[in-house]
C-alpha cells in the first residue's frame, strides 16, 4: 500500500473548495487531490498515493517506472488499488 | 535466481553491481526500510546478484505488517457495529486480528467496505448522514497527507458521522529504535524514497550523525535500489556517515512542504506498538487536540481492548533483520499468505510474503552438515 504511482494529469477542478484533478495512469483515469501540488499543471506527471498526488515528477522516469511496476507485477497490483474506490462509490449507491 | 542480463538495463545494472564489488573490502549489513523496496528487492532477486559481502536486512518499512494487533482488534469490534460503515484500505482486509480478519465481519454481514483513497471515506460520510463512517487511518508519512487531508476536509464540512481510527508511524524514529536495539547488526541505511518525497531529508542528518550510519535515500527500481546500495557500500568502506539523496528525481531537501503544514495542524507526535517490535516513544501520530472529536477509538470507546501476539511468529525478529523469514520455523507451514501467522505473511510488501512468494524457501547454508 505503500506504492505512489505516476500518472499525467489531464485536467484540474475544484471540489468542495480542494484543487482536484483527473490523472490518467497507464489509461485508468482517476479522481484525484492536487491540494498539495499548487504548481502542477495539465500535462505534467505526478506520482499519486491514496489518491493524493504528492510529487511532480518527469516525464521519462514516469514512464520508467510504469514499466518497471508492470515488470515486477506490481502495476496491476496498483491499478486494482485505483478501482476500489469505485467500487466503493457502487456500493454507496 | 533472477540473472542481471534478466533486468531492463542490463549493462547499466551490471556496471553498478561491478562497481560494488569492485569497492567492497569487508561485510556489511544494509537495511532497506521501506517494504516496496523489500518487495523489489526479492522479486529482482537483487540481493543474489550482489557481491556476498554485502548483505541485505529487510526492515519494518510495511504499514500494514507494522500495525499492532490490538489496533486490528479494536478495528474489528468497531466494524461488527450495526451503525457503521468501516472503510478501508484493502489490504488490511486479510490481516489477521486474535481471532478473525475484517473479512470475516463483512462475511457475517457487517459494512465493512474497500476504499482507494480516504477521500473515498469522506464521501460516503457525506452520502449516508444516517450512518457513522470509520476509517483505517494507517500508514507512514506517504500515507499521512491523504489522511490528515480527510479530517481536515470532514472538519470543515462539519461532518460528525466522520471519524478515524488512526495508527500512524514515523521512519526516523523506527530507525532510532532499531539503532538502540541489543544485537543490533544494521551498519547503513537505503531510505524510503516516498516517505522522503513528502517529509525531505532534513529529518535523517541528526540520525546519520548521532549513530554514525550512512544513509541514503533510495527509490525501488532495480538500478534505484542497485545506486543506492553503491553509494551506501562506497561510504562504508570510507568510513563515512552522510545522508545522500540516490532518488532526486522525487525527493528533494524540504519534502512536499503543503502536506507537511496540514500533516502538523491535523496530527501530533505519540507512541506507538509496533506489531512485532515493541512500543517505540513517539513514533507515530495521533490526531491533534484540535481533532480530537474526529477518533474512533474515543468515539467507540475501544482503546480498553489490548492484545497479546501469537509466539509462534517471530515477526519481530524478521523486522528487526536478526532473522530471515524463511528461518522462521513457522515460515510456509503453519504460516502461509492464505492463513498468515504474522502480519509479514500477509501484505505483498511484508517480508515474509515477498519470499514466500518468490519461492525462497530453503535457506541455503554454506558448510551445512551432510554435504560431502
Ligand atoms: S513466517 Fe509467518 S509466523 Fe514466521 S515470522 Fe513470518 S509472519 Fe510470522
Amino acid at each position: 500500500m505503500c506504492l505512489a504511482v505516476p500518472g499525467q494529469v489531464e485536467s484540474i477542478h475544484e471540489e468542495n473548495g480542494t484543487r482536484m484533478g483527473r490523472v490518467n495512469f497507464g489509461g485508468v483515469v482517476k479522481e484525484i487531490c492536487l491540494a498539495y501540488l499548487p504548481d502542477i499543471a495539465v500535462g505534467d506527471y505526478t506520482i499519486v498515493h491514496v489518491g493524493f498526488a504528492i510529487s511532480r515528477i518527469d516525464e521519462a522516469s514516469a514512464q520508467q517506472t510504469l514499466r518497471t511496476f508492470a515488470e515486477i507485477g506490481l502495476l496491476e497490483e496498483a491499478l486494482e488499488e485505483l478501482r476500489a474506490g469505485d467500487e466503493a462509490d457502487a456500493l454507496g449507491g | 535466481m533472477k540473472h542481471l542480463t534478466e533486468y531492463r538495463d542490463a549493462e547499466q545494472a551490471r556496471r553498478l553491481v561491478a562497481e560494488i564489488a569492485r569497492v567492497v573490502t569487508r561485510p556489511w549489513a544494509i537495511m532497506e526500510v521501506c517494504g516496496g523496496q523489500t518487495h523489489s528487492i526479492i522479486r529482482n532477486g537483487i540481493d543474489q546478484v550482489l557481491p556476498p559481502e554485502v548483505e541485505l536486512i529487510h526492515g519494518p518499512g510495511c504499514p500494514v505488517c507494522v500495525t499492532p494487533l490490538e489496533v486490528i482488534d479494536r478495528a474489528l469490534a468497531i466494524a461488527a457495529d450495526p451503525r457503521v460503515i468501516f472503510c478501508s484500505f484493502g489490504d488490511m482486509l486479510r490481516v489477521p486480528g486474535s481471532r478473525e480478519n475484517l473479512f470475516a465481519v463483512k462475511g457475517r454481514g457487517g459494512d465493512v467496505r474497500v476504499v482507494y483513497s480516504p477521500l473515498d471515506a469522506v464521501k460516503l460520510a457525506r452520502q449516508h448522514p444516517d450512518r457513522e463512517v470509520v476509517f483505517l487511518a494507517i500508514g507512514f508519512e506517504t500515507t499521512a497527507p491523504a489522511n490528515a487531508m480527510a479530517v481536515k476536509l470532514a472538519k470543515q464540512e462539519g461532518l460528525h458521522n466522520f471519524s478515524m481510527l488512526v495508527s500512524h508511524v514515523l521512519v526516523p524514529p523506527a530507525i532510532e529504535a532499531i539503532m538502540r536495539s541489543p544485537g543490533n547488526r544494521v551498519q547503513a541505511f537505503l531510505a524510503a524514497g516516498h516517505v522522503c518525497s513528502v517529509m525531505g531529508t532534513w529529518q535523517y542528518p541528526p540520525l546519520a550523525d548521532c549513530f554514525r550510519v550512512p544513509i541514503v535515500i533510495t527509490g525501488f527500481e532495480p538500478l534505484d535500489l542497485l545506486d543506492g546500495i553503491r553509494r551506501t557500500v562506497i561510504q562504508l568502506e570510507q568510513g563515512r556517515h552522510e545522508v545522500e539523496n540516490a532518488y532526486a528525481r522525487v525527493v528533494n531537501e524540504r519534502g512536499n512542504e503543503p502536506a507537511q503544514a496540514v500533516i502538523n495542524e491535523v496530527f501530533t507526535p505519540h507512541d506507538r506498538a509496533w506489531r512485532g517490535i515493541g512500543t517505540i516513544p513517539d513514533s507515530g501520530w495521533s490526531l491533534s487536540a484540535a481533532y480530537r472529536g474526529f477518533d474512533a477509538e474515543e468515539r467507540f470507546a475501544v482503546a480498553g481492548i489490548t492484545t497479546t501476539e501469537s509466539p509462534l511468529c517471530k515477526s519481530g525478529e524478521v523486522l528487526k533483520g536478526t532473522l530471515k523469514p524463511n528461518q522462521c520455523p513457522a515460515f510456509g507451514k503453519e504460516c502461509t499468505p492464505r492463513r498468515p501467522l504474522g502480519a509479514t505473511m500477509v501484505s505483498g510488501e511484508g517480508a515474509c510474503a515477498a519470499y514466500y512468494n518468490a519461492g525462497r524457501f530453503l535457506e541455503v547454508t554454506s558448510g551445512g552438515s551432510g554435504t560431502p
